[in-house]
């Protein structure tokens, strides 16, 4: 067919371009679509945008996914993997090309996964499996820890080094068991209860990060009640902080990754222990100080008092007495003696002034009778033989 | 007021697990601080001397301590030997 030289409507190619763009955008269903196939052709450039084709054995479809989405995605986005992806299709019109700008990107099976884990998740809510009021505290200083994990994987690794580095006095006791495919759930299962005979303080249940194929067994009903029905606390830490499983729900605690499960079971660490006993040192110390000082200060107040009591005291001011009374009897005493050694001075004198024998060395004599031995003071008196008296002797006078 | 009584735990010192050395020592130190000086001063330094013991029990175990992992086999625990890296 010729083409027609005029046609009835003039388009340049932006025009046309736009008018295309407005037609797609326009169209609900093509502006939230998911879109399932196998990644090739990806880019990451330093801009942090991702450019990839999406094929089938048919068809190709190139993608776009913003720096900020990229950066949420949560899946290592790889050539070859078979995803489904959704976003809106739009047109990049410096090249004319239709492409999908993706915010979302999720390995393939996944979408019927989710559309499983919403069901299970809504069902054993209005059982009230993962009611609030069901969370046991997790205990503060745990003596025993139970591990339910893989014994090989890298989460039993994290785990093991950040208890040993927290809180190395704890015994751990591990329940290993896998942690994917079919065979994992009743494992899982059998391993939480044998953990829970032996009577840990808490139980970890981790697994290191995965796809949400590779997470399912959390999902498991059997696993979830047997969380939820476990008698000993359960801290979950399955995958990254992005994953959440229905084992989260149900468990007391959810931590983002094994390793902060092993932190969250460790509260208390070396380093507070050590801080601990430190200060119980010196409680130690500063109160028996304290006590010795009581003790020396009611026993100096013992001391003085005993010192008030002592019978010394008595001792010594009897002693200071009798000192004073014997000085006062010895003054005393020699005050009379020197009193009366004065008194016979006078009395001598006196007696000597008044001694016959001086008045008969004046010339005087003393004549006495012999017969009665009378003093003969008058001539009356004078009879017989008398006795002369003088100063140096006597003699004998008769009465003629 | 509780009174820790040095010859009240039978087991020795150094067979105590931190747990059991720490709450007899914060026993103590309780009785310590609570303690007038009319009890017996020898009673008191026996305390001390109890209570000193116990906090080297306890600093011997947290330099010590080294993570003991066992592992369930059945209803028995069997040690269990991490990989090396």
């Amino acid at each position: 067919m010729q083409p027609t030289l005029f046609s009835t409507q003039q388009w340049t190619v932006s025009r046309l371009t736009f008018y295309i763009r407005k037609l797609l955008e326009e169209n609900e269903s093509l502006q939230d679509v998911w879109v399932q196939g196998e990644i090739s052709n990806l880019s990451r450039p330093a801009s942090g945008h991702v450019y990839f084709t999406l094929k089938d054995s048919a068809a190709a479809l190139k993608c776009v996914i913003w720096k900020t989405s990229a950066a949420r995605l949560g899946v290592a986005l790889q050539d070859g993997m078979e995803v489904e992806v959704h976003g809106r299709i739009g047109i990049y019109e410096v090249s004319g090309q239709y492409q999908l700008y993706a915010d979302q990107v999720r390995p393939l099976g996944e979408g019927a996964l989710y559309q499983e884990f919403l069901r299970l998740k809504s069902m054993l809510e209005a059982e009230g499996l993962f009611a609030p009021e069901r969370k046991r505290p997790i205990p503060v200083f745990p003596q025993r820890i139970g591990i339910v994990t893989s014994a090989t994987g890298a989460a039993l690794h994290d785990m093991l080094n950040t208890l040993r580095r927290r809180l190395p006095l704890v015994e751990i006791i591990l329940a290993p068991s896998p942690v994917q495919g079919i065979e994992a759930p009743p494992a899982l299962v059998n391993a939480i209860q044998s953990l829970v005979l032996q009577s840990p303080d808490v139980i970890l249940l981790a697994r290191g990060g995965g796809s949400m194929e590779d997470l399912w067994a959390f999902n498991d009903e059997r696993v979830v009640r047997a969380v939820a029905m476990s008698e000993v606390p359960v801290i979950c830490g399955v995958g990254h902080e992005t994953d959440f499983t229905l084992c989260d729900f149900a468990a007391d605690l959810r931590a983002p990754t094994p390793t902060a499960a092993a932190e969250l079971a460790t509260q208390i660490t070396l380093l507070d222990l050590s801080a601990e006993l430190q200060s119980y040192r010196n409680r130690l110390t500063s109160s028996t100080l304290s006590l010795l000082t009581e003790h020396k200060t009611v026993l100096s107040s013992l001391i003085s008092e005993l010192r008030y009591a002592s019978p010394q005291r008595g001792i010594q001011s009897e002693r200071q007495r009798v000192d004073e009374l014997a000085r006062r009897a010895h003054s005393s005493l020699a005050y009379r003696v020197q009193l009366q050694s004065t008194h016979v001075n006078g009395l001598q004198k006196r007696l000597a002034a008044l001694s016959p024998l001086a008045v008969l060395a004046r010339g005087y004599a003393v004549v006495t009778r012999k017969d009665d031995g009378s003093v003969v003071s008058r001539v009356a008196q004078a009879s017989g033989t008398m006795n002369v008296r003088v100063s140096d002797g006597e003699f004998k006078v008769k009465k003629s | 007021m509780p009174k820790p009584s040095s010859n009240k735990t039978e087991k020795p010192i150094d067979e105590l697990t931190y747990e059991e050395a720490l709450s007899e020592l914060e026993g103590i130190v309780s009785a310590l601080e609570g303690e007038a000086s009319r009890n017996k001063l020898e009673d008191s330094i026996k305390l001390f001397e109890r209570g000193q013991a116990l906090a080297e029990r306890c600093s011997a175990l947290l330099e010590a301590a080294e993570l003991k992992v066992k592992q369930v086999a059945g209803d028995v625990l069997i040690p269990f030997e991490e990989e090396s890296e």
